[in-house]
């Protein structure tokens, strides 16, 4: 078979630095090419490059990029005339982006998105292309598609919206489906079924796949060959049988041993003699909503209570949605709960919370771009609740104690100079971490701490977490939507669904013999071991 | 769409790798300095505040030297500006204006700023009640036309330089207060004062040290555009007579007193009236300039655009 997509020699550079060195692929119809790499090494460069999309100012595009769709003569996407290439984007080539919150307009309704290249590029009239809009959301498994039709993107979750992106991006039978980074932004559950989806929809239609990805978990069970990029360069590209089975590159094998597994460790087994520092009681948290029809009560947390011991960690675990970042909000005094208690050994921690016992307490966000003031040096981020505090009380320098934080993170001590954008996400991380060590708290929440990371400097930072909690005896609270980081990082682990205590055991307990159905389908959504090829 | 984060490969542990296209990035200063009309507004600017602050000493006749054998001449060698009605030099009284006018404006956008970043700030964060009475105030101050305000303000107090000020500041405040607001309703909810807060920081710490700094941006475009307002609104009043009283001069006050003389002596009128326009315009370019600036987005296009 020809393939519908070749590249040849494909160059990107921005003014004298090249962004993409010379990478050659070819994508068969049925097909799925994997591109996996960090952020930054120029996956979705190439992939916008190759398909005439790329709109980076100054940057100059060179080699060849050969679109040979069915029953159609070949075209150059290199340098092709800005008309051509609105011919082809959209109707042979579909794409599918990673956040789906802002891919879709808020102010269309579903039915006008996905008509919109319908129209445009099949002069379908209007009703043919409504009736082609509802075949679509059904083939892409949007409940209730005839009602959905008229909705707005914010009626629907995060992987309803990657559905309806894959839908628009289907609408036409694209020759090609550019899927860049499409289940990053997802929970590990919805991107199990959007993986399973596009499989699906691949099959049926015969469609190619470029799907870009820096999780080679994920690039296993899609693809068909891998290529693994890094800083521009391709360093090996081959079926991802032999590419996970016999990793060429000690790149690639740093990629595969950064992937989530399960299985991959497990802390020392937790032993229960141990004092229990955090105990919680019924936590009960309800927000009032306000909306169009009126004041409604969201049910946030919902009689949920755990122990933690001293030197151990609790994961907690589920889907967006399910109640854990409000426990941590609880527990540091950003929300107010509406019953229950909490105490850290022994004091009270919800109401009153005296300003000793904030130190106690430390918490790490998910966003490492915006839990940084942009304003302040990394060095001022980490001395401000030292400031807060007025630490260190024995007259030593507030620098030293910073240098002494940074060497903890594994930072060198320049670093207290730089400010936020000067730092990549996993060093940004880092700080944020020696921020929240800088009182010397016994607890620290970590919410969904490693989430917005690449898998390979998450894997860092998981191990840096490992490390600190031995060296300091810290105790954890880790919330996170993959049990697979969880079953690496917890002693004991809670599952909630809507607010709800789901299941609660020890780790080991709970991974050996799940005995919820919820935890089995979270268990089950974790990208496998072996790629999805190898097993048939 | 593209990368959304700028992560460099291989920089994990790798010290003194900056991202390179961060490094790129034009700093502020140099970005401004890129902007022709920028550049001339700052130093038309410069020049008007120098020549304000040295008007005693560079004036070359007294602001109230009446001569009256030598009224109403042209400009000449001597009377680079010509003379009014009393035989006053016309370029000494505009120097000598421009000192009052800039300082009437710059304490009274000072006091505009200070009240309304305090009121903005404080309701923006602390919401609620508080929120909902201090903004409805804001609205019934706005709900007057500028002018009529300040009208009623110096009718109520003394004409004079301290109540033009007063009136002035008065007037411009609840701009300051709604810009301040709205900036500190978007950075409350950041990541990294929710952070602070869960360090038991103190709630006006968080506001000096993370929402005033990252408010900055919008405050002083609207500060720079208000001085060029403040400038106008000082000379409606000094027309009206109820601003700086004569014979203290000041540019509104000088055309007033070019009304009658419109005919025989352009001069009168015109000198200050320039002088008025190109202060105002200089003001309003420089505003405009630095929005371009401390707007990412537009900042972005900037960039973009000088690097082809």
């Amino acid at each position: 078979m020809s393939p519908v997509l070749s590249v040849e020699n494909l160059r990107v550079a921005i003014g004298s630095r090249e962004i993409v060195q010379g990478l050659s692929f070819a994508v068969e119809p049925e097909a799925t090419l994997g591109i996996v790499g960090e952020s930054g090494s120029g996956k979705s460069m190439t992939v916008l490059a190759a398909t005439g999309l790329l709109d980076a100012p100054g940057a100059r595009v060179t080699g060849s990029s050969v679109l040979t769709p069915e029953g159609a003569g070949p075209l150059e996407l290199v340098g092709a005339r800005r008309s051509a290439l609105r011919r082809v984007h959209g109707d042979k080539i579909g794409f599918v982006f990673q956040d789906p919150t802002t891919s879709l307009n808020p102010l269309l309704t579903l039915e006008r998105q996905i008509t919109e290249s319908l129209e445009a590029h099949r002069s379908l009239t209007r009703r043919a292309a409504a009736s082609r809009a509802l075949e679509l959301l059904e083939a892409v498994g949007l409940p209730e598609p005839e009602q959905r039709l008229q909705s707005y993107p914010h009626q629907l979750s995060g992987g309803q919206r990657q559905r309806v992106m894959i839908a628009i991006a289907l609408a036409c039978d694209p020759a090609l489906l550019v899927a860049d980074e499409p289940t990053t932004a997802l929970d590990v559950t919805t991107q199990a079924q959007i993986i399973e989806l596009v499989r699906t929809l691949q099959r049926e239609r015969g469609t190619a796949v470029v799907w870009i990805s820096h999780d080679l978990g994920v690039i296993g069970q899609v693809a068909d060959d891998v290529l693994v990029l890094q800083e521009g360069r391709p360093l090996e590209h081959r079926g991802v049988v032999e590419l996970m089975d016999e990793p060429r590159h000690p790149y690639t094998r740093e990629l595969l041993a950064a992937r989530p597994r399960l299985g991959a460790s497990t802390p020392p087994a937790a032993t229960d003699d141990g004092e229990v520092l955090l105990s919680v009681r019924d936590l009960d948290v309800r927000f009032s909503v306000t909306s169009a029809a009126g004041r409604s009560i969201v049910h946030a947390v919902d009689g949920v209570s755990f122990d933690v011991r001293r030197g151990q960690t609790l994961g907690i675990v589920g889907e967006s949605g399910s109640g854990k970042s409000t426990i941590a909000n609880v527990l540091t005094g950003l929300v107010r709960p509406h019953g229950g208690s909490a105490e850290l050994a022994g004091e009270d921690v919800l109401h009153r919370a005296s300003h000793d016992l904030r130190r106690r307490i430390a918490m790490v966000f998910q966003d490492p771009f915006s839990s940084l003031d942009p304003r302040m040096r990394a060095g001022e981020s980490i001395a401000e609740p030292l400031r807060v505090h007025r630490l260190p009380s024995d007259g030593r320098p507030r620098d030293e104690r910073v240098a002494e934080l940074l060497e903890l993170v594994d930072l060198p001590a320049a670093f207290a100079q730089r400010y936020p954008h000067e730092l990549s996400g996993g060093q940004r991380q880092r700080v944020s971490i020696a921020r929240a060590l800088a009182l010397e708290p016994e607890l620290v929440i970590l919410d969904e701490s490693t989430a917005s990371l690449d898998v390979s400097i998450q894997a860092r930072v998981l191990d840096l977490l490992r490390r600190l909690q031995s060296e300091l005896s810290l105790t954890f609270v880790f919330i996170a939507h993959d049990l697979a980081i969880v079953q690496q990082m917890s002693h004991d682990v809670l599952v909630m669904q809507r607010g709800q205590t789901a299941e609660h055991a020890a780790a080991a307990d709970l991974f050996a013999d799940p005995q919820q159905d919820y935890t089995r389908r979270l268990l089950a959504a974790i990208p496998p071991d072996r790629p999805r090829r190898a097993v048939g | 769409m593209t990368e959304p984060r700028d992560e460099i490969v291989a920089d994990e542990h790798g010290a003194g790798v900056a991202p390179t296209d961060e490094a790129a990035r034009m700093t502020p200063f140099r970005l401004l300095a890129s902007n022709p009309l920028t550049v001339v507004s700052a130093l038309v600017l410069a020049v008007v505040v120098l020549l304000a602050i040295a008007a005693p000493w560079v004036a070359p006749y007294g602001i109230n030297a009446v001569d009256v054998a030598n009224a109403l001449q042209p400009p000449s060698a001597s009377h680079w500006f010509g003379t009014d009605d009393l035989g006053r030099d016309v370029f000494s009284r505009v120097i000598v204006a421009a000192r009052v006018s800039l300082q009437v404006a710059v304490v009274s956008v000072t006091f505009a700023l200070l009240v309304g970043v305090l009121i903005g700030v404080v309701s923006g964060y602390v919401g609620g009640l508080l929120d909902v009475v201090l903004m409805r105030v804001v609205d019934v101050m706005f709900a007057f036309p500028v002018l009529l305000l300040a009208l009623a303000i110096v009718a109520i107090l003394q004409p004079g330089m301290a109540t033009t000020m007063l009136a002035i500041g008065i007037v411009y405040t609840p701009i300051f207060a709604r810009v301040a607001r709205a900036s500190t309703l978007s950075v409350r909810h950041e990541p990294y004062v929710q952070v602070s807060r869960t360090m038991g920081t103190p709630t006006t710490t968080i506001l000096r040290t993370h929402v005033l700094p990252n408010i900055s941006g919008p405050l002083i475009v609207q500060t720079s555009l208000s001085l060029a307002f403040a400038i106008l609104s000082e000379a409606a009043l000094s027309f009206l007579g109820l601003g700086i009283q004569p014979p203290a001069p000041s540019w509104g006050g000088m055309l007033f007193s070019a009304q009658g003389f419109l005919g025989q002596a352009w001069w009168m009128s015109v000198f200050p009236g320039v002088a008025i326009f190109v202060t105002v315009l200089a003001f309003n370019l420089l505003g405009d300039g630095l929005r371009d600036v401390l707007d990412p987005k537009q900042r972005t296009l900037i960039e973009s655009r000088s690097r082809r």
